[in-house]
């Protein structure tokens, strides 16, 4: 007899409407992509919550490393020409 | 040793700190072992809760007595599953199975709100679970969207969003009968004097007793006392059970102007600690149900699982 | 029998299938086999109460005597209730479940996908809104029929017993008798969706690894109120309430 498990774990996001992001909802337990997208739908757009989902197996997600936030993401701190507001316009210069 | 130890305290010093700065605590991020104890029993007896209490609510779906009334109560239960599964899901972050916390269910190691060891015996047990239940465990659920786990907090979250309809459903059940027969106002009186005090209990011994808040507090997974929350509960139920005529089985029940909320009778302690160890009156019923269903599901499960094995090895082969 | 009785009692037998499975159905709340499913399995059990819930007031319309869903799902006897009779089985084991409900998703799909085309436009809005929900079911149904065929031993012989146990049940679904005939364009000709039923239902067999009886003999009673001994006892409990305190609203 194989053993039983509670099937594998799956993220769900799913798109408010269409032409928005995707965002991270929850998890479900499935042991296929069917199923795994059947349950995301009947546990997490019950209420309308969405128009499309996404499901990735848990195990498929790389995640930074909380060690490496200083050389990961420091660094762009200090790129402040990256923004709009960096620049001195003319004064009366219009719709720039 | 001594290397580790300085590592570890560095650890806590940095965990702590950033606590204290209100930001999220994440999967990933390095946390002291007592806090990750800390959540996983108190989201997994969380979770338990919302699953074994299906149960008494189950009971009634099958006697509601309208159409709109079983759709009503059908939703929620199904609410309660859904909150399970967030829960577990939130738990499952701290790298513990769905499995393992079903395992500590079963073995008797996790516990799940005493609650749900009382029987639903009439139909106005539905509007009392909704409205005092719920209500009391909303209280406390508002007060944990701000809890310091990342994962944990987002569940709440959606969890307050989705129970904002249960109270009110439950009030509205005990409004009709209250508005009804003599039968009916009888039956709703009845779930009121049995489901008020175990109510009382759902916020846990008084502030004084609570063996677990000193590193809860510090640590933000909690953000209210017991005894803080219970108040809060009772000075908003009074008055709701006041406007549809249910009286509160609690004759010391008084205002207190001083204090600025209600000052309640003695809570039967030893009922909560009896319940608490298993002796009240549906702790074994409630498990044995649980378990027996997760037994008859396993070949359910392995079954699924063996159909997609078969299929990837379909594609291997191919 | 007149248009209008034929019409009450269509639409008695359409809300009366989605009343009583509906009750099966939420029978299970609790006691999935893994807590998503069961999540799924209530969300079918509320599809269906909604479309009893239409269907059953406006079968209170028809009849012209001021009759709510509620008094039509609640104060009337065995006799009077005209599902067929699979529905009101017990649900059994998950597998049983599953063939049930596959069997009869796969018949629905193709019945409201007709019954959209009806004269009467309360039907064919009930439908329109039904045949969403039902296509949900019948994918969701295959597939646990594939998994549970093709999965292990015991899924297998589960799941040939729950479509070989329900076998005899499913010629009801194609009856056809005076109601329909009165009914000329608002009800759906049963008899010429069989075929694709069976050519659909075959197909997925096969890909389960199962096989569908030979066997003729049908069962037949439920749509003339004629019922399995089962039927008694959900309206006992279903009822109980309203039956036990007639005086009060709910």
């Amino acid at each position: 007899m194989a053993t039983d498990t509670q099937l594998a774990l799956w993220e769900v996001f799913l798109q408010a409407k269409s032409g928005a992001n995707y965002i991270h909802a929850g998890s479900v337990h499935a042991s296929d992509k069917s199923m795994a997208l059947q349950n995301a739908r009947d546990t997490y757009t019950r209420r309308g919550e969405g128009t499309s989902i996404w499901v990735v197996p848990s195990d498929a997600i790389v995640a930074s490393n909380p060690d490496d936030n200083e050389m990961f993401f420091d660094p762009a701190n200090d790129k402040v020409y990256r923004h709009p507001t960096f620049y001195v316009m003319p004064a009366g210069a219009k719709a720039i | 040793m001594e290397k580790t130890d300085t590592v570890l305290e560095e650890m806590l010093k940095n965990f702590e700190e950033k606590i204290n700065r209100g930001d999220a605590i994440e999967p990933k991020d390095k946390m002291p072992d007592g806090y990750r104890k800390h959540l996983i029993r108190q989201m997994s007896q969380h979770a338990h809760s919302e699953v074994i209490g299906m149960q008494p609510e189950g009971n009634w779906i099958t006697r509601a007595p309208s159409l709109r009334a079983k759709q009503i109560l059908l939703a929620k239960i199904q609410d309660e599953g859904g909150h399970g599964l967030y829960l577990y899901s939130a738990a499952e972050t701290l790298g513990i199975s769905r499995s393992e916390l079903i395992n500590q269910l079963h073995t008797g190691k996790a516990k799940y709100s005493n609650i749900f060891n009382y029987p639903t015996l009439n139909w106005a047990d539905i509007g009392a679970i909704g409205w005092l239940v719920d209500g009391a465990a909303i209280v406390n659920q508002v007060s944990l969207q701000r809890t310091s786990y990342g994962p944990y907090s987002r569940a709440m979250v959606r969890i307050c969003k989705e129970e904002s309809f249960h109270q009110r459903q439950g009030y509205e059940i005990m409004a009709k009968m209250m508005a009804g027969t003599k039968e009916q106002q009888e039956m709703a009186q009845d779930a009121m004097n049995r489901w008020w005090w175990p109510s009382l209990m759902m916020f846990g011994p008084h502030d004084g007793d609570s063996p677990h808040t000193g590193d809860a507090f510090k640590w933000k997974i909690k953000r209210h006392s017991n005894d803080e929350l219970r108040h809060k509960f009772i000075d908003k139920t009074v008055q709701q059970a006041e406007v549809i005529g249910l009286t509160i089985p609690d004759k010391d029940l008084k205002w207190n102007e001083a204090k600025g909320h209600y000052d309640h009778g003695a809570i039967n302690w030893d009922e909560f600690y009896r319940t608490i160890n298993g002796n009240g009156p549906c702790n074994r019923q409630r498990l044995a149900h649980h378990i027996k269903v997760h037994n008859e599901g396993a070949w359910v499960r392995e079954a699924a699982e063996a159909y997609r094995a078969k299929k990837e090895k379909a594609i291997f082969n191919n | 029998m007149t248009q209008q009785q034929a019409l009450y009692k269509y639409c008695l037998r359409l809300g009366d299938n989605a009343l009583v499975q509906s009750y099966r159905l939420s029978e299970w709340c609790s006691n999935g086999p893994i807590l998503e499913e069961d999540l799924a399995l209530t969300n079918f059990a509320l599809d269906m109460t909604g479309r009893a819930q239409a269907l059953l007031t406006y079968a209170g319309k028809i009849d012209g005597n001021n009759k709510t869903d509620d008094d039509l799902a609640y104060r009337r006897g065995e006799r009077e209730f005209y599902n067929i009779l699979m529905h009101e089985l017990p649900y059994g084991d998950f597998a049983n479940t599953i063939a049930r409900l596959f069997y009869s998703a796969t018949f629905e799909y193709l019945f409201f996908s007709g019954l959209m085309n009806s004269t009467d436009e309360t039907l064919a809005a009930i439908a329109a809104k039904s045949i969403k929900e039902v296509k949900y079911h019948m994918a969701h149904a295959t597939d646990w029929v594939l998994r549970l065929g093709d999965g292990t031993e015991e899924s297998h012989r589960r799941m040939q017993n729950g479509i070989s146990e329900n076998w005899m049940f499913t010629g009801e679904m194609f009856e056809m008798d005076e109601v329909e005939t009165l009914l000329a364009g608002v009800s759906v000709v049963v008899s010429e969706i069989k075929a694709k039923w069976l050519s659909q239902v075959s197909k997925v067999m096969a890909e389960a690894t199962l096989t569908l009886p030979t066997d003729t003999y049908m069962q037949t009673g439920g749509r003339n109120g004629i019922h399995t001994e089962y039927l008694g006892h959900i309206l006992s409990e279903m009822q109980y309430l309203q039956r036990a305190y007639p005086t009060a609203t709910w």
